[in-house]
């Protein structure tokens, strides 16, 4: 297109979130669950022999990971590929970004490459947002900072919706967090996506890792006991635990971490029957999380890395074929 | 106690004998209604007088009232001249209808050294656009280890003693710098944030930033460092000035002592006064600042401190910066915003045409304020009194448009918005140091 070019509808549709997959601002109850269902469709074809489908073909597809993520990368690449679409990587590690070029400028050199859509990590909250702002491509966040990560909470919803027994739902269902909830972007995204959907959830940990503010949102409740938190929830997350935590104040110490918070097969008997484990990985076994619990049968945790693809299909196939 | 300015303003050329015609008068003393103004030599010579003029400015359907005062600019020179220059950063304040401005010593390499001192008071009298008063470093480097050495930098013509950018973490370092500077006659400015609380955080601490994930830093980093810095001013008797005050509770700090006889002072900023930890929901880092956005409530403090004489005057902190590196993520982009050439017309319409503030209260937190934190005579149209005068368009309205701007950093969190109270010429010293475009829009 030519600059300046860009018709009035054109450019409001440009800002408007929805066209893109920024956290879920804009996205409907009905927009999840559609999404969901295509999800269904996309773990079909994961389930076949030749796992491909023409759907993308002739789309670009841009990973820019200015955060390393190797699992993040490889299921985005794996579910563009899956469907058939070019796959063009940029990983910020000795790029020009560490010789202080600005995002936007690092943004302008990547986009005369001419991709559809880009899927951007970041360590900054809102970096995914700015370049949706200076770009005509779709934009999918794979995660910012501490604010967002939709295609986890989307992939963990849909793990939910696929293995909980006699799932009739998320109205009345019951998500408990326990962890470093301050720091968690999958925390963060959770919240509103389980909200989003009918659901309740309760967010559990510390004081110093669980900022009372989060509590404001409706459908949230917040605890810094466990036991309360896991009573008739009907999912379990238990979230990674930074060691820097320790260093920064912010925690004592690992063990009374684990004494207070550690999520066991003792304290799941307070949940409601059923009720699943997940963790959005990678796993400190036995401290988080028990280690045995990790495997236990009502843990989803390898589930969930599985459905990471087909959701990640879905989000790329809607975004850029759904809505046109 | 004011340095005696050795150095003609604009060079050594005759000051032409200038009227300004028709204008509507306004100073600390009152409203004087329509008058001629007559300049003489760098000096108000009085109204309505006869004679010839070198120079006639047409005032008409103008107020004109003595030019402002800025406690607290960035004009990043030495060293960073890619963010501002002595011409851009002192155009930008003529423009913004400023007289007189204070630069802070966070430059490259740091304003340590009274060599530098001199060279920024020659290259900026020699520009002739708005008088710079430089501060100088608290400590050396800005390391926050040693005290500079203020007597030097004092005779080299620094009138302030700040680390401005970086607040001074040592409690002993900022005790024994207060007590040396008092005995000199120095202010020392203060900017109080405790480093620890404040911590990474880039914007306002609160439900805002805990919802946009953005590292946050409370408004008590701010408050308690505004207590031990004013604590330190009783303890010492000097005379400090609280830079920048962001927080209801800052404020409230500032007020106790006040109320006890402490000699303390303090300013606001525009962007304070104005805008919320809400401005960060377009993740856009030309609102981060530092002191931070904070919540609405505590901008409604800062009007009302501003009310009620609890402010002692506004300081811009205009800080300039490349679009380039705003343009950067909200963590690595720097802190720090251009408002110098805004700052007027922004509170005129915001605050005194919204009924929040009067015109006179307005004015005298831009010249009496500033000059009494300064130990500076009150700034007036009397005859005797420095030909410091700006003429101000009440009336037009125009939207702000950083295109235009005369500082280096052309962008702004006010980007068209329509506002009143544009300068319309500034005069330093009895020189016409600007004068707007007459083909200006609006």
């Amino acid at each position: 297109m030519i600059p300046g070019s860009t018709p009035l509808a054109e450019t409001a549709a440009k800002t408007s979130r929805r066209r893109h997959l920024l956290d879920f601002e804009g996205w409907s109850r009905d927009d999840v669950l559609a999404l969901l269902d295509t999800t269904d469709v996309m773990a079909q074809v994961m389930q076949r022999t030749i796992k491909k489908v023409p759907a993308l073909q002739g789309f670009t597809i841009g990973t820019l990971f200015f955060e390393d993520s190797t699992r993040t990368r490889l299921s985005f690449e794996r579910a563009a590929r899956a469907q058939s679409a070019d796959v063009i990587s940029f990983a910020a590690g000795g790029s020009s970004l560490s010789k202080g070029e600005s995002l936007k400028d690092t943004l302008r050199t990547i986009d005369a490459l001419q991709a559809d859509l880009y899927v951007v990590r970041h360590q900054a909250a809102g970096a995914p947002h700015q370049i949706a702002r200076w770009t005509d491509a779709l934009v999918v966040n794979a995660g910012d900072g501490r604010r967002a990560h939709p295609t986890q909470a989307l992939l963990d919803a849909y793990t939910f919706r696929a293995r909980f027994e006699g799932f009739d739902g998320f109205a009345g269902k019951r998500l408990a967090i326990v962890g470093d909830v301050m720091h968690s972007r999958v925390a963060r995204s959770n919240v509103a996506l389980w909200t989003l959907l009918g659901a309740e959830v309760v967010l559990c940990g510390p004081r110093t890792l669980l900022p009372a503010e989060l509590g404001q949102a409706r459908g949230v409740t917040l605890t810094h006991r466990v036991d309360e938190a896991l009573e008739g929830a009907h999912a379990v997350m238990a979230l990674r635990l930074q060691h820097e935590r320790m260093t920064r104040g912010l925690l004592p110490s690992l063990a009374e971490y684990r004494q207070r918070y550690q999520v066991t097969r003792k304290r799941m008997r307070a949940a409601h029957a059923g009720a699943l484990v997940m963790h959005p990985g990678p796993i400190n076994r036995d401290i988080e999380l028990e280690g045995a619990l990790a495997d236990a049968p009502y843990s989803v945790i390898e589930a969930q890395v599985a459905n990471g693809v087909p959701v990640r299909m879905a989000i790329l196939y809607t975004l850029l074929v759904g809505s046109r | 106690m004011p340095t005696p300015d050795t150095l003609p303003h604009g060079g050594d050329a005759p000051v032409p004998r200038t009227v300004v015609r028709g204008a509507h008068l306004i100073d600390a003393h009152g409203d004087h209604g329509l008058h001629d103004l007559w300049l003489r030599d760098g000096r108000i010579e009085g109204l309505d007088l006869d004679g010839a003029a070198e120079l006639e400015v047409d005032a008409s359907g103008l107020l004109v009232t003595p030019a402002f005062i800025d406690p607290h600019v960035h004009l990043r020179v030495p060293g960073q001249e890619e963010k501002e220059d002595l011409a851009s950063g002192l155009g930008a304040a003529v423009a913004g209808g400023y007289a007189t401005v204070i630069s802070m010593a966070n430059t490259d390499p740091v304003v340590d050294d009274p060599a530098i001192v001199r060279a920024l008071r020659e290259g900026a009298a020699r520009l002739g656009l708005a008088r710079l008063r430089p501060a100088a470093a608290l400590s050396v480097g800005l390391r926050g280890e040693r005290l500079a050495d203020y007597a030097a930098l004092r005779a080299a013509g620094a009138v302030m003693i700040t680390d401005d950018g970086i607040p001074v973490a040592d409690s002993h370092l900022q005790r024994r710098a207060c007590e040396y500077a008092r005995e000199l006659g120095l202010v020392i400015q203060t900017h109080s944030e405790d480093p620890t609380l404040r911590s990474d955080g880039v914007m306002h601490e609160g439900r805002v930033s805990q919802a946009l994930g953005l590292p946050g830093n409370p408004a008590e980093a701010e408050s308690i460092m505004v207590f031990r810095d004013c604590e330190i001013a009783r303890m010492t008797g000097a005379r400090v000035h609280i830079a920048h005050v962001s927080s209801e509770r800052g404020l409230r700090v500032v007020e106790w002592f006040k109320e006890q006889g402490t000699n303390v002072t303090c300013e606001v900023t525009p962007h304070h006064l104005t805008l919320t930890d809400a401005a960060w929901e377009r993740f856009d880092p030309v609102f981060k600042v530092a002191p931070p956005l904070r919540e609405a409530s505590d901008v409604e403090a800062l009007r009302d401190g501003a009310r009620r004489a609890v402010v002692d005057c506004i300081g811009t902190d205009h800080a300039p910066h490349t679009r380039a590196e705003k343009d950067r993520d909200a963590l690595a982009a720097p802190f720090g915003l251009p408002n110098i050439e805004v700052a007027f017309p922004l509170l005129y319409t915001e605050l005194v045409l919204s009924g929040e503030l009067e015109l006179a209260t307005l004015l005298g937190l831009l010249q009496g304020g500033p000059a009494r934190v300064m130990g500076w005579p009150e700034p007036t149209l009397e005859p005797g009194a420095s030909a410091d005068v700006v003429l101000l368009d009440l009336e037009r309205e125009r939207p702000v448009e950083p295109a235009t701007f005369t500082s280096k950093a052309r962008f702004s969190p006010w980007e068209g918005r329509l506002l009143r109270g544009w300068p319309q010429a500034t005069l330093v010293a009895g020189r016409m140091a600007f004068r707007r475009a007459s083909g200006a829009p609006g």
